[in-house]
């Protein structure tokens, strides 16, 4: 019994949801491994080599996987599989286009998005954008299981000092290509780890509006989101998308404004320590899973939370 | 050019689902159903492109109890020309239904199969990678632009960090964002129109799928329910509040 978690990077560094999940990856079984496959991406084998949960790095180096393709992953995977009982990654857009390609050339039945590890074939997942959550066991030989990475707590990045062991490529893919990527910078921490977010959602009527909840995040070191509404609209790009189809956050505190809350919002969010809501709307849904509502114009509020917060002599970052 | 569009039918996003007393499974006697939503954008985008004459014929299949015949003709009624039901009572594993479309492709021969990213029920996001697997044709996943091209598709996505484009030969499987394009609504001519299209029928078992679930499902529960929060009189209130009551700023 031993867990092959494929690694998620960029060549360079880990990405942080690839921690949580080897946290996830450590309740199956302590024998968890990690495939790194990429293109010069010795930095990413030797930072994962340090996580202390994981027992050995397997690193498949090579040209052909500068960008990821789930098409070049697969055949590299699927021969790695014999010797494991279960092959996990997070399941977050990575993760998601990856794993079932996996699953269905090993003929196993996936377990997607699991919030609990009850054992090492029963898990817990959401179901309907987390309005039950469904009790799971796997019959097939091998289990593939994607990992809600915001359930788990990522696994420390130091003390450890793993085996790296080098395997050999696949062939190069001739179907699908990668042209480009259009990554968003920002100095702001990541939505799916960030301790604060302030979201936005059709109330803020314009982009233009959303500097108001820039101000905001600035002042609390937020990260920013928004709801479906926002981005269909095209006031925010995409990747703020909180959500059943977007990204789902457990911050400290999350701040939803101008969102009405509906289920496949709620379902990105419910989950946040501390909620509040700001909308002018007494009866909006949202407030039903608020900790604090304020029922006002976020128009005349956010100015106002502002100024309060610079009142504050000390605010947590 | 032939497009395969598969359909699932799901009890309706705007239905606020109940959890059976006995845990069993969600309550679906009695309550609204409707086409997956994403499943409607995949609809809508093959419609586009055999509006511009690229697509010749479309074809929308459901996997599912008989009732998904609805789900088909609502297909047929938005501009498919026509509809496969295979006939699988009780839950269906992504797993076995990837099987299923792989024999209704192999029998069809599209040059693209399109799909919603994400069933709403189950919420597993598997089928269309897994057709693509046992097909051994690429997949794009979340797409949220299409270009088609002559022997290919140039296929923007919607990923963490933000757009990532890929280029896939045909035949390909493009499973469907929700912000690809704006779903039609089926005028009354054209739902009269689609009573009268084929839509054949088959069981899982004729094509020789074997169906049975391989995970098993031990309970269904409600989420722990939130304790009712408060409301505020005031933005000072809220901040004094955030600050020493919940102490989170």
């Amino acid at each position: 019994m031993s867990v092959l978690l494929i690694a998620e990077h960029n060549n360079k560094e880990v990405k942080p949801f690839t921690l949580n999940a080897i946290s996830a990856a450590s309740q199956i079984n302590e024998d968890v491994n990690v495939l790194v496959i990429g293109s010069n991406s010795d930095e990413v084998a030797k930072s994962i080599a340090q996580v202390p949960n994981v027992k050995k790095v397997i690193h498949v180096n090579n040209s052909i996987y500068e960008n990821y393709l789930a098409e070049n992953y697969t055949s590299v995977i699927t021969k790695l599989s014999e010797n494991y009982s279960h092959i996990v990654c997070s399941a977050n857009t990575f993760g998601k286009n990856l794993m079932p390609r996996v699953a269905a050339l090993l003929d196993v039945s996936q377990v997607s998005d699991i919030t609990k590890v009850i054992s090492t074939d029963t898990f817990q997942r959401p179901i309907y954008a987390g309005n039950a959550f469904a009790t799971v066991k796997s019959n097939d030989k091998i289990k593939c299981v994607t990992i809600r990475p915001t359930s788990f707590d990522p696994a420390p990045t130091s003390g450890g000092s793993a085996e790296i062991q080098n395997s050999d490529a696949g062939e190069a893919t001739e179907i699908a290509k990668f042209i480009k990527k259009e990554e968003i910078k920002s100095d702001r921490p990541e939505l799916g780890t960030a301790r604060v977010v302030v979201s936005g959602g059709r109330g803020m009527q314009s982009g233009e509006n959303f500097k108001l909840i820039s101000a905001v995040a600035d002042k609390l070191n937020a990260a920013i989101g928004a709801s479906r509404a926002a981005v269909d609209a095209g006031y925010i790009t995409n990747d703020h998308q909180v959500g059943q189809t977007g990204k789902v956050v457990v911050p400290d505190l999350y701040i939803a404004v101008g969102i009405s809350g509906a289920i496949q919002h709620l379902a990105g969010m419910k989950e946040s320590k501390v909620i509040v809501a700001i909308n002018k709307d007494g009866e909006a849904p949202i407030f039903s899973v608020a900790d604090y509502g304020l029922e006002a114009d976020l128009f005349d509020a956010l100015p106002k939370f502002l100024e309060e917060l610079n009142k504050l002599n000390t605010i947590q970052k | 050019m032939k497009i395969l569009v598969a359909v699932k039918r799901v009890i309706d996003y705007n239905v606020q689902i109940r959890v059976k007393e006995d845990n069993s499974g969600v309550v679906t006697d009695n309550v609204k159903m409707s086409t997956n939503p994403p499943d409607d954008n995949a609809i809508e985008e093959a419609v586009k492109i055999k509006e511009t004459g690229k697509a010749k014929e479309i074809v929308a299949v459901s996997v599912g109890e008989e009732k998904a015949q609805e789900t088909v003709r609502k297909a047929l009624a938005v501009g498919a020309d026509r509809g496969i039901l295979v006939k699988v009572d009780g839950i269906v594993e992504p797993l076995a239904v990837s099987k299923i479309l792989q024999k209704i492709v192999e029998k069809e021969k599209p040059d693209l199969v399109f799909m919603g990213k994400q069933a709403i029920d189950d919420d597993c996001n598997q089928t269309g990678q897994m057709l693509a697997a046992l097909l051994n044709w690429p997949q794009a996943t979340f797409a949220s632009k299409i270009l088609v091209k002559e022997k290919s598709l140039e296929v923007t996505r919607e990923i963490d960090e933000g757009l990532e484009t890929i280029e896939v030969n045909m035949p390909a499987i493009v499973t469907c964002d929700l912000r690809l394009n704006e779903p039609r609504y089926a005028s009354l001519p054209n739902i009269m129109k689609a009573k009268k299209k084929p839509i054949e029928q088959f069981n899982a078992s004729d094509l020789g799928v074997d169906t049975k679930s391989r995970i098993e499902q031990i309970k269904v529960e409600e989420p722990p329910k939130r304790k009712a929060g408060i409301k505020v009189a005031s933005v000072e209130e809220l901040v004094q509040k955030l600050k020493n009551e919940a102490k989170v700023i």
